[in-house]
C-alpha cells in the first residue's frame, strides 16, 4: 500500500485506526483511574472522520471553553497528539486529584491555581504517555513526545491546531472521543492523534497493511 | 428578523442585510471578510492553510488563503457584488500553543495571515482593519448593514473594527 487518502479510506484501514484509538484510550483511562485512585468507567470510544465544518459541533460547540494539552511526536512517527477536556470536567478532575473537596460552584469562569495548572499538565502527560506507549508497543515503532503545551480557550480555536494538520492531508479529521466518568462527577475528554501522512503509512505498514 | 449565517472551518458564505455573518472560535485559522460597501454585500471565508500549491489534496478551495479569497469573490459577484468595490477586514491567525521550538508547523497562524495579506494586495483589495496574531481564539461577526466587525474572545472586551 502506498497511497492513503483520509477522504477515501477503506474499511480495513478505518478499523485499524479505530482499534489504535480504542487501545490507546483504554490505557489512558486506566492510567487516569490509578492517578485519582478511583474507578473510572469508560464508554466505547467513538471514532469519527469528520468534515472540518462539523468538527467543533462534535465536541460541543466552537465556543465551548476547553483545556487542550498538546504534544508533538517524534521518533518513528511525526505529528502531534492532543488531549482535550471541557473546562468544567478538567476543574473536577483537578479537584479530585488535589483533594479539594469543598463544594464550590464550578463554572467556565473558574480560574485554575498555579498548582491546578501544573496538575493539569501532569494529567496530560500521564494520559498521553499511556496512550502512546500502547500505540508504540502495538506497532513496534518508537515514539517520543515533547513536553505538554497547554491552552485554555474556545474549542474551535484549540481544534484549529490539529485541524490544520489534518488539512494538509485531506478534508477530514480523525477524532477519537472517549468519555469517562467518576460517579456523579463527570470527567470526559477527547483524544486526537494526528500523525503526518508519512507516519500514517508507517503505522499501517508496521501492522502489515 | 435578522439571521446569523454561520461559517465553519474551511467554509465560506455570503450575506446581505439585515443578516449578519459569523464564524466561531477562530484559532490559527484566519477569517477573511470581504465587503462591497456600495451594494452592501459581505462574504466570509474561514481559511486553514496559506497556500494551495504546497498541498496535494487541494480540492476544497475554501481551505486555503489563495484559492479561498478567489472563490469567495466569485460567490459574491454572483449575487451582485462588484469586485473593484471590495474591501477587507481580517481576524485570527493566533498561535494557540506557545511552543518552545520554532518549527515551521507551529507558525501556521502567522503564515496564514501573511498569505492572506499577500493575496489581498495582489488582487488590489484594501485591508481596512485586522485583529490577528497573539495567542487566543476569536469569534467574529460582520454586519453588512453597518460594515462593522465584532470580535469576541474569552476573558476579553468586545472589539469592534
Amino acid at each position: 500500500m502506498s497511497e492513503l487518502d483520509l477522504d477515501r479510506i477503506d474499511n480495513m484501514q478505518y478499523d485499524v485506526l479505530r482499534e489504535i484509538g480504542n487501545i490507546g484510550a483504554g490505557n489512558a483511562t486506566t492510567a487516569l483511574s490509578q492517578m485519582i485512585n478511583s474507578k473510572i468507567s469508560m464508554n466505547v470510544p467513538k471514532v469519527e472522520l469528520l468534515e472540518f465544518k462539523e468538527l467543533s459541533e462534535f465536541v460541543g460547540g466552537a465556543e465551548k471553553i476547553v483545556v487542550g494539552i498538546l504534544f508533538t511526536l517524534g521518533g518513528d512517527i511525526d505529528g502531534m497528539m492532543m488531549f482535550m477536556m471541557d473546562k468544567i470536567a478538567s476543574t473536577n478532575l483537578v479537584n479530585i486529584l488535589l483533594g479539594n473537596l469543598q463544594q464550590q460552584e464550578i463554572s467556565d469562569d473558574t480560574e485554575f491555581s498555579e498548582m491546578g495548572l501544573s496538575a493539569l499538565n501532569e494529567i496530560g502527560n500521564i494520559i498521553s504517555g499511556a496512550y502512546l506507549s500502547s500505540l508504540s508497543s502495538l506497532t513496534n515503532l518508537s515514539i517520543t513526545t515533547s513536553i505538554p503545551y497547554m491552552a485554555i480557550d474556545m474549542a474551535g480555536a484549540i481544534l484549529s491546531v490539529p485541524a490544520i494538520e489534518f488539512g494538509k492531508i485531506g478534508d477530514k479529521a480523525l477524532l477519537i472521543e472517549t468519555e469517562f466518568g467518576d460517579m456523579d462527577k463527570y470527567v470526559n475528554g477527547f483524544f486526537i492523534l494526528i500523525p503526518t501522512l508519512k507516519s500514517y503509512l508507517s503505522i499501517l505498514k508496521s501492522l502489515g497493511l | 428578523m435578522n439571521n446569523s449565517i454561520k461559517v465553519g472551518m474551511a467554509d465560506a458564505s455570503v450575506c446581505k442585510p439585515p443578516d449578519v455573518i459569523t464564524t466561531l472560535g477562530l484559532g490559527s485559522c484566519v477569517g477573511i471578510v470581504l465587503y462591497d460597501p456600495v451594494r452592501k454585500i459581505a462574504g466570509l471565508v474561514h481559511i486553514m492553510l496559506p497556500d494551495s500549491t504546497k498541498i496535494n489534496n487541494n480540492s476544497n478551495k475554501y481551505k486555503f488563503a489563495d484559492t479561498g479569497i478567489e472563490a469567495l469573490i466569485q460567490d459574491m459577484v454572483s449575487i451582485g457584488a462588484i469586485t473593484r468595490n471590495l474591501v477587507a477586514k481580517i481576524a485570527g491567525g493566533a498561535q494557540m500553543f506557545s511552543f518552545s521550538n520554532n518549527l515551521e508547523m507551529m507558525r501556521i497562524g502567522d503564515r496564514n495571515v501573511e498569505a492572506t495579506k499577500d493575496k489581498l494586495k495582489r488582487l488590489g483589495i484594501r485591508l481596512l482593519a485586522e485583529d490577528t496574531g497573539s495567542n487566543y481564539g476569536r469569534t467574529i461577526e460582520f454586519s453588512p448593514e453597518t460594515g462593522l466587525l465584532h470580535i469576541k474572545s474569552v476573558g476579553k472586551e468586545l472589539k469592534i473594527l
